[in-house]
């Protein structure tokens, strides 16, 4: 068990690093759903399943989602002006 | 700002994060020891005192609810800002038919495995979702947890088809009614109990029978609010972002075509 969640706690470091020095903000987005799986396994490990469901929805799809209709949206914005 | 300023400025207040953090860390008791006796006193009360055998979820919605209704509250001020920030403005025109796709870039439609998969899952998460919702008081979940998969409901359905079979299946007018029921209704049920002569969110339901789907008071109904609430905003955000980043044009902006 306490390897397990050491190796997942390093798993979070690894993973929340590379989200935060992609420059590429929709590189970035695939980097935060994958950090979101990694943040819910970790929440599983650690005995809180109740965090893990939300983690779950909430960190792999509705926030990468949001953050990638943002994206759209200023992409088509700057096109228009162009 | 040029780079030098930047990189001295991070590292002073980098030395001063780690010093505060080593002070503070020192202190910390051990991984896993847990000191204070609020937490153990709570696991061995919750089922006698509210008949419910998860006490995250007794913390959430009966022991701490003030506290929740503050966080909902939080979620529907924050779904109502996105809501104003991304409403129709004046000079914004629909597009018809609205296009999720780049003009001159050609995508192939969601292919038939992508879409019998994603539909058969849909009822499958709908169950899962209202089971999460109404089981919270039993096994982990609750509202919110239930809330969040239920709203993922519409967004398989756009995978698997396009932005009208979404919008054939969500209702702005509905889900904005569902969100104001949800969070009116928690805030509505703790005013319930003033009425009844107790204090601000006391349970004064009949606690039922430990293990029942109906047992905890207004631990159910609590939660079942907070899953329409979360639900319904979340589905809501997702309309108004589909609908600023699919439909709405601002003039001369779609004059790219091939």
């Amino acid at each position: 068990m306490i390897v397990m969640q050491v190796a997942i706690l390093i798993f979070v470091g690894i993973a929340g690093t590379a989200v935060v020095f992609t420059r590429n903000p929709l590189k970035q987005v695939i980097g935060l759903t994958f950090f979101g799986l990694v943040m819910t396994l970790m929440f599983f490990i650690f005995q809180a399943p109740d965090v893990a469901f939300s983690q779950v929805v909430v960190g792999a799809v509705l926030l990468p989602l949001m953050v990638l209709l943002a994206l759209i949206k200023i992409k088509t914005k700057e096109e228009g002006q162009r | 700002m040029n780079r030098f300023t930047r990189t001295f400025l991070f590292l002073i207040s980098g030395c001063g994060l780690l010093v505060f953090y080593i002070w503070g860390a020192r202190n910390l008791p051990g991984f896993g020891n847990y000191p204070g006796p609020y937490g153990n006193m709570i696991n061995t009360l919750t089922v006698y005192e509210r008949h419910v055998t998860d006490t995250i979820t007794a913390v959430n919605f009966d022991y701490r609810g003030f506290d929740t209704l503050g966080e909902e509250f939080i979620l529907f001020a924050s779904v109502m800002g996105a809501n104003l920030l991304l409403r129709k403005q004046e000079d914004d025109q629909e597009q018809d038919p609205p296009v999720d796709r780049e003009r001159s870039r050609m995508v192939p439609s969601s292919s038939d495995a992508v879409r019998v998969t994603g539909l058969a899952m849909v009822i499958p998460i709908v169950s899962f979702g209202i089971y999460t919702v109404t089981h919270g008081q039993l096994t982990p979940g609750g509202g919110f947890q239930g809330g969040v998969i239920l709203a993922t409901v519409p967004l398989i359905v756009y995978l698997c088809g396009d932005y009208e079979n979404f919008k054939r299946i969500t209702s702005h007018v509905l889900t904005e009614v569902a969100e104001a029921v949800g969070a009116g209704g928690f805030a509505l049920t703790g005013v319930a109990s003033c009425v009844f002569g107790m204090k601000f969110l006391q349970n004064f339901l009949p606690l039922g029978q430990t293990g029942d789907v109906f047992s905890g008071g207004t631990i159910p109904l609590i939660s079942a609010l907070t899953g329409l609430e979360v639900a319904a905003g979340f589905v809501l955000l997702m309309i108004s972002f589909f609908r600023q980043t699919l439909v709405f044009r601002k003039p001369g902006e779609e004059t790219r075509r091939p």
